[in-house]
């Protein structure tokens, strides 16, 4: 079936099956291979995008339930060429390291600090309590995250 | 040789990643990613059974579905000779079944289609007669004489043993024994576990039906030896294989084998003619793939009566699963578990291990340990614990008074190996200073006092690290060593080719720090090349903390090369003799005439335009390095810990780790794998289990079920460092991405049990789950 998709800021059409998973229709039609797949059951949070600016685990949905809705992936955060402050942060308080988590986890930062702009540390923990980190064992995640609500004064995620 | 230039940013700076750049952007290429024309899918049937025999498998409804390009059985590729493979411990692992299935989750089929959801259509309509057989579960059942026998497939096997291998030495530790005032012994189980990176494994194969290029995108932690190993097991030429392994997901020892998946992809793709991708769901992932641990330990210490440790037995039986394929250097059945003396100054010790064959996925990997030190860790930091207790010592004092002392090193272990250097005593001062160890004590009388559990546990790990010297250190015969390739452009950037590769790990950041230091170039003007086999120097990869001991001494070895090079180059522009150039951080300048100077950039432009007459041009140069020994890193970890009486819930109340792994390249990245090892430990220490019903069904076949420590249960961690280097590196570096892992799970699980030693609890076996303890402390008030 025909569906249309706001894909970062760009209205996107396919044609798809019924049972194309939402993390395949952004992956292997859209091409946006920053959408990682770790786990097939949302348990891992990998495959977290925004839908409507909220994360959800596009493992677990249908491409067609985002028919008419709006997402937000890794490559949409970057907003006018500048790094999104959660990516800024990320690297700075080295977040990171196989990079395989990071794109879920920058995009729960980013959505928790547009609807809390000073989040403690057990409020971060607790927003990225779906998203498994195998390599840095949290903490600097945490860290990025405050980082990047307190440099973020303002910017917003476009979804 | 720490920088004492604050202009090149070599050792000791916390350069931030040149490989986020692409990660914080989602343009990483991880194997999934990469596409290519014509691409198929490949999809794979597994057992439903732990034993079963195999009578007969129908695949024509699956071959029939439109879009299933071709259907694998075992028999097709017995036809090719590829039904069964070599494993790294010298046996065979079925590639896919053909005679019967060994344990749930065995490759029995594989369907190769137009698209991914297809085949997986087409794998249910496979049909499979299978006969089950009786399961065996542990190691215990599998070795009683009239246990059912799983290897029928080997000639004359009438049993379910592999192996009996010991080391130290028996009759000076039987003597130490005899002799002791004091003998403290413990059994305890280290359970299955599975390091399950967060990117399952998977390929593309490409084989060029025209030229024979296979060209194989995999997710290795070993690309060279893999190809090495491809070429031996499929007959195509090493020339004609290109293994690549892109950025990868996290690898923690699972991505160090050859799964049958990658054998059978690459064999579709050379059938076909066309590229094929295999990509692992999950429960493939937890189901077949190497796993960790499963092993069985009991271990005694003698000592005398002031508390001096004189000796250490240990008899182990080690579950393989349905084939060994266990990973790890030949000459060493469990590893190099040989590690168990610690940090302790032991005269005699003992170990003696049986390895049994089981109804149970293969491939005994090291999650994120050097071949199988953290069980050894783990066993000998219990013990000394529980043997604190039963002198009535503190356990502090107890592992002070035992310690090698620090004018001991070299020291070699009454299990033959030579620890480097080390400083136990000054960890453990540390460590305990930042816990605040003799307030904590005084807490937690006051807590017990009150009624509560409240628990404070140590480990002073020693690991051994950086295999190895290439008489001892083999895997399949191939020497464990690594090469580095460096190469100075005329603008003086370069490129630095490794045979090692990241997971993670930051080596495109860490790797450039150590050219940077011997050679003077910033970081960021060195590329590090790394994962590919046709454009990186051989070496057997990245596991076993061995990249910075044994490819980063390569790599500091090569960069001193070239700066050889550099210097006669330098001498010809300065128009003085070698011998009259002195070289610090990039610059080179004549002896006793300090303002006449050539940077290394001024040498690079040189070595292609204006070299000596009688010189090769260029500056480049190649290195393989074959250490001279391991490398032993260690530290000191202190937990406290309270647990709740009633529902056997623990908390970590503080984690102090105090790491030494000699001179530390980038001292953010360190600390990042210390905080990922800390948790990784946690969790294995707390809930990560991997277990079989008795019919052999796995337990852990997905994260539901397999638990993964999430940000909320992760402990805050508090870190220290003291810094001992190791005398025979180039850099005086250790390794440390494993030391965590190894570390910590004593340090948990002694924190709980010693807060449970009121009521009279003297171990428990990992995972600690709290219905675990809550049921430990139910069978303690039972019996008081």
């Amino acid at each position: 079936m025909e569906i249309t998709v706001t894909v970062n800021g760009v209205e996107r059409t396919a044609d798809v099956e019924p049972r194309l998973l939402l993390v395949h229709l952004i992956r292997e039609v859209f091409g946006l291979t920053g959408t990682h797949i770790g786990c097939d059951t949302s348990g891992c949070g990998a495959c977290t995008v925004l839908l409507d600016g909220t994360p959800v685990k596009s493992c677990t949905m249908f491409g067609v339930q985002a028919d008419g809705r709006a997402i937000t992936t890794v490559e949409g955060l970057m907003q006018d060429g500048e790094l999104h402050p959660v990516q800024a942060a990320f690297k700075e308080h080295h977040g990171l390291q196989c990079g395989y988590c990071t794109p879920g986890m920058m995009l729960v930062g980013a959505a928790l600090i547009q609807d809390n702009p000073m989040p403690s540390d057990d409020e971060v923990r607790v927003a990225i309590s779906g998203n498994i980190c195998r390599c840095t064992g949290y903490m600097n995640i945490v860290k990025a995250i405050q980082a990047a609500a307190q440099a973020s004064s303002g910017a917003t995620v476009d979804a | 040789m720490a920088s004492d230039t604050e202009q090149i940013r070599g050792l000791g700076h916390s350069v931030r990643r040149v490989e986020d750049d692409r990660f914080i952007r989602g343009k990483g290429t991880y194997v999934d990613d990469v596409k290519l024309p014509g691409m198929l899918h490949m999809a794979i049937l597994r057992s439903p059974y732990a034993h079963a025999k195999i009578n007969g498998i129908d695949a024509s409804r699956a071959q029939a579905l439109d879009g299933v390009v071709a259907v694998v059985t075992g028999e097709l590729m017995a036809q090719h000779n590829l039904a069964w493979m070599p494993t790294p411990s010298y046996d065979t692992q079925a590639v896919l079944a053909t005679d019967k299935v060994r344990f749930q989750g065995q490759e029995v089929a594989a369907v190769i289609a137009e698209d991914p959801y297809v085949a997986k259509d087409a794998l249910e309509l496979i049909d499979v007669d299978y006969e089950p057989l009786e399961p065996i579960v542990t190691p215990q059942r599998a070795l009683e004489p009239d246990a059912p026998v799983i290897r029928t497939d080997k000639e004359g096997k009438t049993d379910n043993h592999i192996y009996d291998w010991e080391t130290g030495d028996r009759e000076a530790t039987d003597r130490a024994f005899a002799e002791a005032d004091k003998v403290v012994s413990l059994d305890t189980f280290y359970p299955r576990c599975h390091p399950s990176p967060l990117e399952t494994c998977g390929c593309v194969a490409d084989v060029n039906p025209a030229t024979g290029q296979a060209t194989i995108w995999m997710t290795s932690q070993a690309p060279h030896a893999i190809r090495t190993v491809f070429a031996l097991v499929a007959g195509l030429p090493e020339e004609k294989i290109r293994i690549i392994s892109p950025d990868i997901g996290g690898g923690f020892g699972n991505k160090v084998p050859v799964y049958p998946g990658y054998v059978v992809a690459t064999a579709a793709s050379l059938l076909l003619g066309r590229p094929v991708k295999w990509i692992e769901e999950r429960t493939e992932n937890l189901i077949s793939t190497g796993f960790a641990r499963d092993f069985h330990m009991h271990g005694e210490l003698a000592l005398k009566a002031d508390g001096t440790m004189t000796g250490l037995r240990v008899s182990l039986l080690a579950d393989e699963g349905a084939f060994h394929a266990d990973a790890q250097p030949s000459k060493f059945k469990v590893g190099l578990f040989g590690i168990v003396s610690g940090s302790y100054d032991l005269p005699a010790a003992h170990v003696a291990a049986t390895g049994a064959y089981t109804n149970k996925a293969p491939g005994g990997v090291a999650y994120r340990c050097s071949f199988r030190v953290t069980e050894a860790s783990y066993l000998i930091e219990r013990l000394v614990q529980n043997a604190a207790y039963e002198l009535g010592i503190d356990p502090a004092e107890l592992r002070k008074k035992n310690f090698v002392p620090k004018d001991r090193f070299p020291y070699e272990s009454a299990t033959g190996f030579v620890y480097d250097s080390g400083d136990y005593q000054a960890a453990m001062d540390l460590a305990l200073e930042k816990i605040g160890y003799a307030e904590l004590r005084k807490e937690q009388e006051e807590a017990r006092a009150q009624g509560k559990l409240y628990g404070i546990g140590l480990a002073s790990f020693t690991e051994v690290v950086g295999a190895g010297p290439h008489h001892q250190y083999d895997i399949l015969g191939l020497a464990m060593n690594d090469g580095a390739e460096l190469r100075i452009h005329p603008t003086g950037k370069a490129i630095l080719k490794i045979s090692v590769q990241t997971q993670g790990q930051g080596h495109e950041t860490t790797f450039a720090q150590i050219v940077a230091e011997e050679i003077g170039i910033q970081p960021e003007d060195i590329k590090v090349m790394h994962g590919d086999t046709d454009n990186t120097p051989y070496g057997l990869g990245t596991y076993a903390s061995r990249s910075t001991p044994v490819s980063g001494a390569a790599t500091a070895m090569v960069t001193r090369r070239v700066r050889e090079k550099a210097m006669k180059i330098a001498a010809h522009l300065l128009e003085v003799s070698e011998e009259d150039v002195e070289f610090h951080a990039g610059t080179f300048s004549v002896r006793g005439a300090p303002d006449r100077t050539k940077t290394i950039q001024d040498v690079a432009l040189a070595a292609y335009t204006n070299f000596p007459d009688g010189m090769e041009p260029g500056l480049e140069a190649v290195y393989y390095y074959d250490p001279p020994n391991l490398t032993f890193p260690f530290g000191t970890y202190a937990v406290a810990v309270e647990v709740d009486p009633d529902t056997g819930v623990w908390e970590v109340r503080r984690m102090v780790a105090v790491d030494d792994c000699g001179v530390r390249i980038n001292p953010m990245i360190v600390e990042g794998q210390i905080h990922g090892g800390l948790t990784e430990g946690y969790g294995i220490a707390a809930m990560e289990l991997i277990t079989f019903d008795e019919d052999g069904n796995c337990i852990g076949a997905n994260f539901t079920d397999y638990l993964l420590p999430t940000a909320v249960e992760t402990p805050r961690f508090e870190l220290g460092e003291t810094v001992t280097p190791s005398p025979h590196h180039p850099i005086g570096a250790k390794g440390v991405g494993e030391s965590a892992t190894v570390g910590s799970p004593a340090a948990y699980v002694n924190a709980v049990i010693d807060a449970l030693r009121p009521l009279g609890v003297t171990n428990i076996d990992m995972p600690l789950t709290s219905a675990k303890v809550w049921q430990a402390i139910q069978d303690a008030k039972a019996l008081a």
